[in-house]
C-alpha cells in the first residue's frame, strides 16, 4: 500500500479541501492504484538528464514593453466576490482584537 | 442557406456577394442552435445579444466596402473555459456557475477582430479535467453521431457543436488531448498547435506548461485560417511565441511527394483493432500520395502516462489554489473561520475528478516527494522532447492514433480512473513536447463511429502539419 487514509487526510489539509470519510476512503484506493502506475517512472534512468520545466523555443518568452496600461479597476476586478465592501474583498475574520 | 453544412469560404462567399447579411446569418444560426442543441447539450449558454452586435459590425464594415476579415460572419462556438467579458464562464464547474468575466480571452478579442461571431459557450469537464466531457457539472454531451454515446473530452462540448452543425468552427484547449480526442470522437478536425502559438490569456490555467488553445473545424482548410487568426505574440502571456503566423489556408494545397512520414512502433503494435486498421488505411492513403513512410522508434511513450499525470497534476494543484472562496463568486455556506471557507467552499465545489487531480499533485509536490514524483516527471518529459527531436531529424511528420478506440457509451468508464488516464496515451506524448499535432478524420467503424488519424511534427511546423492533412481531405481520406 502506497498511501494510507491517514496520509489522504494530511495532504487534503495542504490543498485546503474537506474531504467526508467516503471520499477519504475512495481518494486512498484511487490515488494508490495511480500512484503505483506512476511508480514505473523509477525504471527510467534520468542521470545527467535536464529537467524540462517550459517548453522552449526560439523567439519565446522575452520581456514586453515596460508601459502603462489602464488597469481593469477595483470595480470590476471585485463584481465577482460573494462578499465585498467598499474597494476591498471581505473574508471571516481573522483576528480578534 | 444550409446552416449545418456552412464552411467559411461559403461564408464569405454569400456576404460579399449580398445573398445574405452578416445580422441574417446570426439570426439563422443562433434559431438553429437553439433547436438543435438539446439533441446534445453542446452549449451551456448562447451568447445572442453579443453574436448580434458582431454581426452588425461585419455589415458595416461590408456597408463601407471595406475587407470584413478572415472569419466575416463565422458563427464560432467557445468552450466554457475560454473568458469572455459579461458572458458567464463556468468552466463546467459549480464553483462558478454565476461566474461573469470582466475581461475576454485575446483568441476571443482576435476572433471577433477578424469578423467572428461568438455564437455561444460549450459544455466541457470540469476545468478542462476528463476525456468524455461526464465531469461537468452541468451534465453530459451527446455525440451527435451516437447519441448514447460521449463526445470526448475535455472539450467535448465544441466537438459536438462543430459536428452536428450547431457552429461552423470553435475554439478549445487542449492539456494533454482535450481537443484532438473528442475531434476524433465526433468526426471532424481539431489542431493542438505548437506551445505558445496561441496566447494563453484568459484561458482558465490547469497546467500552464501544457495548457494550448486550438480550433475544432469541418474541414482542414477552415481550421488552419482560424488557427491564423488566433496565433501569434500576446504581450499578455509571456510564453506566446514572437514567430511570425504563416498564412495557414493559403499554404495548402501542392503536392505531397518526397514527405516523409514516420510510424512510431510504440505506438503500433497494441493496435490490433478496428482503429489500427483504419489507420493503417490512411496511411496508405499517403503512400498513393507520393509519401515515403517508415518505422521509427519513440521509446520514452511506455512513460509518457505518469509523466503527464504528475506534472498536469502537480500544476493544476497550483492554478486551481485561487477558487478559495474569496474572489469567484462561490462560497461555503459553512464559513465560520477563514479556514473553514477555503477548506468547505473547495470541498464542496469542486467535482470529484478536480479534487483527485488536486490531491495528487498536491501530494507528488509535497515535502519528501518533490524529488521522486515531480523532478523525476520533468526529467522524463526532457527524454520525451528528445525522442520526437530525434524522430523529426528523419521524418517530416508523424502519424499514430488519436485515441485506443472510438466514442464510447456514457457512463462506461466513469467509475475507473486510471483506465480514463491510460486512454490518453497518443496524445499526450505530442502534448508533453509542446509540438503541433492534429486529428483528421479518418473514415468511420463498421459500427459507423468516427475515428481520427493523428498528424504530428516539429515545433511551428503547422504548414507542413495542414499540407498533409489537406492533402489526405481532399483525396477523400479513407473511404
Amino acid at each position: 500500500m502506497r498511501i494510507t487514509e491517514k496520509e489522504v487526510r494530511y495532504v487534503a489539509g495542504l490543498a485546503n479541501l474537506t474531504l467526508d470519510d467516503s471520499e477519504v476512503a475512495r481518494f486512498r484506493a484511487d490515488l494508490d492504484g495511480i500512484l503505483e502506475h506512476m511508480d514505473q517512472l523509477n525504471e527510467v534512468d534520468t542521470s545527467g538528464v535536464e529537467p524540462m520545466a517550459q517548453v522552449l523555443f526560439e523567439g519565446a518568452g522575452g520581456l514586453r514593453e515596460d508601459v502603462v496600461e489602464t488597469p481593469l479597476g477595483s470595480e470590476a476586478g471585485l463584481a465577482n466576490a460573494p462578499q465585498r465592501g467598499p474597494g476591498y474583498f471581505k473574508v471571516p475574520k481573522v483576528v480578534e482584537r | 442557406m444550409q446552416i449545418a453544412s456552412l464552411t467559411i469560404d461559403r461564408i464569405r462567399e454569400g456576404l460579399l456577394s449580398r445573398q445574405f447579411s452578416a445580422v441574417e446569418l446570426t439570426e439563422e444560426a443562433l434559431r438553429f442552435a437553439e433547436a438543435e442543441n438539446p439533441k446534445t447539450g453542446a452549449y451551456l449558454r448562447l451568447s445572442p445579444e453579443r453574436a448580434m452586435d458582431a454581426a452588425r459590425r461585419v455589415d458595416e464594415r461590408l456597408a463601407r466596402g471595406e475587407e470584413p476579415g478572415p472569419l466575416a460572419g463565422v458563427p464560432v462556438a467557445v468552450k466554457d473555459v475560454i473568458l469572455t467579458k459579461g458572458i458567464t464562464t463556468t468552466c463546467g464547474s459549480k464553483l462558478l456557475a454565476a461566474y461573469v468575466p470582466p475581461y475576454d480571452a485575446t483568441a476571443i478579442l482576435r476572433v471577433e477582430e477578424a469578423g467572428g461571431i461568438l455564437l455561444g459557450k460549450t459544455n466541457c469537464d470540469e476545468f478542462a479535467m476528463g476525456s468524455s466531457t461526464e465531469n461537468s457539472a452541468f451534465g453530459p454531451v451527446r455525440n451527435p453521431v451516437a447519441p448514447d454515446r460521449v463526445p470526448g473530452g475535455s472539450s467535448g462540448g465544441s466537438a459536438a457543436a462543430v459536428a452536428q452543425g450547431t457552429a461552423v468552427v470553435a475554439l478549445g484547449s487542449d492539456t494533454g488531448g482535450s481537443i484532438r480526442q473528442p475531434a476524433s470522437f465526433c468526426g471532424v478536425v481539431g489542431v493542438t498547435p505548437t506551445y505558445g502559438r496561441v496566447s494563453r490569456y484568459g484561458l482558465t490555467a490547469f497546467a500552464s506548461s501544457l495548457d494550448h488553445i486550438g480550433p475544432f473545424a469541418r474541414n482542414v482548410k477552415d481550421a488552419a485560417t482560424l488557427l491564423r487568426v488566433i496565433a501569434g505574440r500576446d504581450p499578455r502571456d509571456s510564453t506566446s511565441a514572437a514567430a511570425p503566423v504563416p498564412d495557414y489556408p493559403a499554404l495548402l494545397g501542392g503536392g505531397l511527394k518526397g514527405l516523409k512520414l514516420g510510424l512510431p512502433r510504440e505506438y503500433l503494435r497494441e493496435l490490433g483493432s478496428e482503429v489500427g486498421d483504419l489507420i493503417s488505411r490512411g496511411v496508405d492513403v499517403f503512400r498513393r500520395l507520393g509519401c515515403e513512410v517508415r518505422e521509427l522508434s519513440l521509446p520514452s511513450t511506455g512513460y509518457a502516462i505518469p509523466c503527464y499525470y504528475i506534472i498536469a497534476t502537480a500544476e493544476a494543484s497550483s492554478n486551481l489554489a485561487r477558487f478559495d472562496g474569496v474572489r469567484y463568486t462561490f462560497r461555503s455556506a459553512n464559513s465560520g473561520t477563514l479556514a473553514d471557507m477555503y477548506r468547505n467552499t473547495r470541498g464542496e465545489g469542486f467535482g470529484a475528478e478536480c479534487k483527485r487531480r488536486i490531491m495528487l499533485g498536491t501530494y507528488v509536490l509535497s515535502a519528501g516527494y518533490y524529488d521522486a514524483y515531480y523532478l523525476k516527471a520533468q526529467k522524463v518529459r526532457t527524454l520525451i522532447a528528445r525522442d520526437f527531436a530525434r524522430a523529426f531529424e528523419e521524418v517530416d511528420a508523424i502519424v499514430a492514433p488519436v485515441s485506443p478506440f472510438p466514442a464510447f457509451k456514457l457512463g462506461e468508464k466513469v467509475d475507473d480512473p486510471l483506465a480514463m488516464y491510460l486512454s490518453d496515451i497518443y496524445t499526450i506524448t505530442g502534448s508533453l513536447a509542446g509540438i503541433p499535432c492534429m486529428s483528421v478524420p479518418c473514415g468511420n467503424t463498421a459500427g459507423g463511429l468516427p475515428v481520427g488519424m493523428q498528424l504530428l511534427t516539429t515545433h511551428f511546423g503547422e504548414p507542413a502539419m495542414f499540407r498533409l492533412a489537406g492533402a489526405f481531405e481532399d483525396a477523400g481520406g479513407v473511404n
